[in-house]
């Protein structure tokens, strides 16, 4: 297995070294697994695109040494559309959070997984905007302390895999980031399926969500994320808890595998 | 397979929309993302039917900001990308527009002009969006907004947006209005075209630094290097140095950065800025116009040319960058100049700056749709 140090030599830009992230912050883990991923599968990363939106999660692609596209907020999944499509050799990755992919982005991914255009989206949900202090985001909990929830939340929150598998996206995984290993099988798989890949990484922000929200060590964080989920094998005796796990594998036509037949019947 | 095999015979009978998808394919587009608006679908129509012949790719996007999104992201793979709307899409194609000229992506924005503000009249001709192209993003910028006015001038101008988006890594703008839209007229399609390719690097990686310029080329311009190619390019909207990289704080950045996208197109304004004159050597006075309104504006003066008046009329094709020196010189030269806009008087304004009280500068502003008659700017002249 590759350690630490030989995916710092191989695939962070130095420059761009350290990062903005908060200490506490899960979103290393995820940059951490999806690299361990791309290693494991041999993947060229020159021919990598690694696309984001806004926000903390959206960072991570300025720190991988390949070509990357930091785009306006909530619109990666519009943008890697366009890479993908233009020139389906590439491979696109979108790093996306909460807000940016639920809140301002939602159109955009409910729309690209209709499409199932084959890019890997990997959703980073922190349950609040993080880079802006903490305010509340579409799927901040029930009775959430926010900056713009002082009382508390009372909105409904959104079920991110719910919604990507009720869309039809052929693979939707969810894991936390006190399951690192299980997520970079979940990466390798998102990357391997021709089609939209959905994966949500729960991921605390201990600076703007956890602080206010009664638990302020990040022992306690983490034991919260493996305490409050269950794997999807066991999720019926355990209804109350977020379910995780591989939630949907399918197999359904993808967008430039058609639109290549397309070309090819009508040019003849 | 050419454009040129698919398009048919070299003289048509068609609509501007048509003569625009034309001209792109022409120029070299094989990529379009857009979502249907009146007076514009029939551009993506249009393109959805050819650009499959060609090996191009067209996609349907979820709405216009995605639509922009997608054509930024396809001009990163090399890709010529277009992508068409109109007033309400052109409003929300804006954020995605600023993030063009901010990263110096390529790629041309086709506005079929209808009345507004708001959903306005769909159907109907106007002129209302040349300052939203001008400033309808956020922060300072300088961008190309090109304006034919016959659908002949339609293709020839899709072509030379292409051209300049291409040269200056700037998104080009191309300002239709309803009538040139769905007017039909007879068009040549032009052989022999000159076409322009962005500049691309040819350094080696440990050189390669994505925003630098200068280095390779005496130019404001950086070089490109397409997504796959190996030079691991980092691209954002946030003020960057010269390796890409966000740099937010330093104030030196960010006016180094904004000075020099601006630059770039100011320095080339000579290359830029192209303009259709007529009788312009002893004129006394002047009639400027662009679109379907500078056709009346050309009746009126040759109309005033027979009452032995010295009316020069100018063809505003490129409205943006906006070239001060020309209005300037007109200024010093004739008593008046008419502006004629089917808007309540927008480029006006510009041309008064620029004129700084030399002449009188009057506006002929015609609204809901009307195009002007010769009689109302012949009205002007005398």
């Amino acid at each position: 297995m590759i350690s630490n140090d030989e995916i710092y030599e191989k695939y962070i830009r130095k420059g761009t070294m350290p990062t903005i992230l908060c200490a506490g912050c899960g979103n290393g883990i995820v940059l951490n697994t999806t690299l361990r991923a791309i290693d494991e599968l041999k993947k060229d990363i020159d021919k990598m695109v690694f696309v984001s939106g806004i926000g903390c999660s959206s960072r991570l692609s300025s720190y991988i040494k390949a070509d990357g596209l930091h785009t306006t907020h909530g619109r990666p999944i519009a943008f890697a559309t366009g890479i993908k499509a233009a020139n389906p050799d590439l491979d696109i990755v979108v790093f996306t959070g909460d807000g940016d992919c639920a809140g301002i982005g939602g159109n955009h991914l409910i729309h690209g997984i209709r499409r199932n255009i084959d890019i890997t989206v990997i959703v980073l949900n922190n349950y609040n905007y993080g880079m802006t202090g903490g305010q509340a985001s579409p799927t901040t909990p029930l009775e959430s302390l926010t900056t713009t929830t002082p009382y508390d939340s009372f909105e409904h929150p959104f079920d991110l895999s719910m919604l990507a598998m009720a869309a039809g996206a052929p693979f939707v995984a969810r894991w936390t980031i006190s399951h690192p290993v299980q997520l970079v099988k979940s990466i390798k798989k998102g990357l391997q399926v021709k089609g939209f890949s959905f994966i949500e990484v729960l991921t605390p922000c201990p600076t703007s969500y956890w602080r206010r929200n009664r638990i302020r060590d990040y022992e306690g964080i983490y034991r919260w994320y493996k305490e409050n989920t269950v794997n999807v094998k066991r999720a019926e005796s355990e209804p109350d808890k977020i379910c995780i796990g591989e939630l949907q594998n399918i197999q359904k036509k993808e967008w430039t595998e058609q639109w290549k037949e397309l070309v090819e019947r009508v040019s003849k | 397979m050419d454009a040129y095999d698919i398009l048919g015979p070299s003289e048509q009978y068609i609509q501007g929309d048509k003569a625009c998808v034309y001209g792109a394919l022409i120029a070299g587009c094989r990529f379009f993302a857009g979502y249907p608006i009146t007076p514009a679908t029939e551009i993506a129509e249009e393109m959805s039917r050819f650009l499959p012949k060609l090996g191009g790719t067209y996609i349907q996007m979820e709405d216009e900001i995605a639509s922009m999104g997608a054509i930024i992201g396809a001009s990163w793979t090399g890709k010529k990308t277009m992508t068409a709307t109109s007033g309400p899409g052109f409003s929300l194609m804006q954020e995605n527009i600023g993030y063009a000229v901010m990263t110096e992506t390529p790629c041309v924005i086709v506005d079929v002009q209808r009345g507004g503000p708001s959903t306005g009249q769909p159907t109907m001709s106007s002129q209302g969006d040349v300052m939203q192209a001008r400033y309808g993003s956020h922060g300072d910028y300088e961008i190309i907004a090109l304006c034919p006015s016959s659908v002949q001038e339609t293709l020839e101008l899709t072509i030379r947006a292409f051209n300049l988006s291409e040269k200056y890594r700037v998104p080009v703008i191309l300002m239709m209005d309803e009538s040139i839209g769905h007017m039909r007229e007879k068009i040549t399609i032009p052989k022999d075209v000159l076409i322009a390719n962005r500049s691309t690097v040819d350094i080696s990686y440990a050189y390669y630094r994505p925003f630098r310029t200068g280095y390779m080329h005496a130019t404001k311009i950086p070089e490109f290097a397409p997504f796959g190619s190996g030079y691991k390019t980092f691209i954002t909207g946030l003020t960057h140095d010269e390796d890409g990289f966000p740099t937010t704080v330093n104030p030196k950045a960010h006016s180094d950065l904004i000075k020099r996208l601006s630059e770039k197109i100011t320095d080339n304004i000579d290359d830029i800025f192209y303009v259709n004159n007529k009788h312009l050597e002893y004129a006394e006075i002047a009639v400027i116009s662009y679109g379907i309104s500078a056709r009346p504006s050309l009746a009126a003066v040759n109309m005033a040319q027979k009452l032995e008046k010295n009316v020069a009329f100018i063809n505003l094709n490129t409205l943006w960058p906006f070239n001060y020196e020309f209005i300037s010189e007109l200024s010093k030269q004739v008593e008046k100049i008419i502006v004629v806009e089917m808007n309540m008087g927008l480029m006006y304004h510009s041309i008064r700056e620029a004129a700084e009280g030399r002449c009188d500068v009057v506006l002929v502003s015609s609204l809901g749709g009307r195009v002007p008659t010769p009689k109302d700017i012949v009205e002007m002249i005398k």
